[in-house]
C-alpha cells in the first residue's frame, strides 16, 4: 500500500476516534437530553466509519441501518413521549457517588489500557478478507452459527411482542362507567398514577 | 517512554482501536451510574455495547482476518442491542405512566 493511503487512513482514524470520544462525552454530560440523543446518532455514525476502516463494510451498513435508523429514532420518540421538564431534586450523597464512580471508571480505564498495551498480540494476523467478508459471513451464518442465528430471530420476535405488551394502553371501545364512546386518540389521557407516595407535596 | 514515529503508526495498529473502545466503555459506565434521566441511562448502555463491538471488530480484522468470527459476534450483539432498546424503552414508558417521572432517584419502590 502506498504511504499516502496509509497516512490518509491514519488521519481518518484520528478524526473518527475524536468524533466518538467527544460525542460520547457530550451524550453523557449535556444537560439537554435531546442534544444527547442527536449526538448519540453522531457517535453511531463515527463507529460505523471505524468499522469501514476495519474491512467490515456489511457491519458498517448494518450499524447505520439499525443503530442510526432504528435505535436512535426510538430513543427520540421516547424523549418526545416522556418530555416532562422537571427540576431534579437533589438526592443525598450524589457528590460522593460522582467522585467514587469517577475513580472506579478511571481505574477500569487504566486496567483496560494496561491489558491492551502489555499483551503481546499476534499481529499481523492473516490478511483481512476485504470485500469477500460478506460471503464468509453468510457461510458462517448458515453452517456453524446456524443455531444462534435462528435463536436471534426468536429473540427479536419475543422482544417485539414484549415491547408491545409493556407499552400499550388498555383501550376500551366504550367507557365502562358512562357507556359513551371513548376517544382512542394518541394523546395520553389524564389518569391517576399508581404508586406515588401520597405524602409527597 | 518514547512516542513511536509516524511511520510506525501506519497502518492503524490494534492498540489504537482498543484505546478508543476502552474510552467509550468507561464513558458509558460513568454515564450509567451518574445519569438522573432514565433515557440517558439507556443511551449509556448503547455506548457500552458499541465499545464492545469496536473491540470485536478490531480483533476480527487484525488477528482473525480469514475466519471473521468477530464480525459474526458483532452481528449478534447488534441484534441483542436492538431488542434491549425496544424492551427498555417500553419499560420506561410504563414506568412513566405509573410514576409520572423519569428521575432514576424516584424509582425506589423496591428499595429497603
Amino acid at each position: 500500500m502506498p504511504p499516502l493511503a496509509d497516512l490518509t487512513e491514519l488521519i481518518v482514524f484520528v478524526l473518527l476516534a475524536a468524533g466518538v470520544v467527544v460525542g460520547s462525552l457530550g451524550v453523557v454530560l449535556l444537560p439537554n437530553v435531546v442534544y444527547s440523543a442527536f449526538l448519540l446518532g453522531g457517535v453511531f455514525l463515527s463507529v460505523a466509519g471505524l468499522y469501514l476502516l476495519l474491512n467490515a463494510s456489511f457491519i458498517a451498513a448494518a450499524q447505520v441501518l439499525i443503530y442510526v435508523g432504528a435505535v436512535n429514532v426510538l430513543i427520540l420518540f421516547a424523549i418526545m413521549l416522556v418530555n416532562k421538564r422537571e427540576p431534579m431534586a437533589d438526592a443525598p450523597g450524589l457528590g460522593l457517588r460522582r467522585l467514587l464512580s469517577s475513580g472506579v471508571c478511571a481505574g477500569l480505564l487504566w486496567l483496560l489500557l494496561r491489558v491492551a498495551y502489555t499483551t503481546p498480540w499476534a499481529t499481523p494476523g492473516p490478511t483481512p478478507l476485504g470485500e469477500d467478508a460478506v460471503v464468509r459471513l453468510g457461510e458462517h451464518f448458515f453452517t456453524d452459527y446456524l443455531l444462534p442465528f435462528e435463536l436471534a430471530s426468536v429473540l427479536l420476535l419475543m422482544a417485539m411482542i414484549g415491547a408491545i405488551v409493556l407499552a400499550r394502553r388498555d383501550v376500551f371501545a366504550s367507557d365502562i362507567g358512562t357507556g359513551e364512546a371513548a376517544d382512542q386518540g394518541l394523546i395520553e389521557k389524564a389518569r391517576s398514577p399508581l404508586l406515588i407516595e401520597k405524602t409527597r407535596p | 517512554m518514547t512516542l513511536p514515529s509516524l511511520s510506525a503508526l501506519t497502518p492503524v495498529p490494534l492498540e489504537a482501536f482498543l484505546t478508543v473502545a476502552a474510552l467509550l466503555f468507561c464513558i458509558g459506565v460513568w454515564g450509567l451510574i451518574n445519569s438522573r434521566n432514565a433515557v440517558r441511562v439507556l443511551m449509556s448502555i448503547e455506548l457500552m455495547l458499541n465499545a464492545v463491538n469496536i473491540n470485536l471488530m478490531a480483533f476480527s480484522s487484525h488477528l482473525d482476518g480469514q475466519e471473521i468470527r468477530g464480525q459474526v459476534y458483532a452481528i449478534f450483539v447488534i441484534t441483542v442491542a436492538a431488542a434491549e432498546a425496544a424492551v427498555g424503552l417500553a419499560i420506561l414508558l410504563s414506568l412513566y405512566r405509573n410514576r409520572e417521572t423519569v428521575d432514576m432517584e424516584r424509582f425506589n419502590l423496591l428499595r429497603w
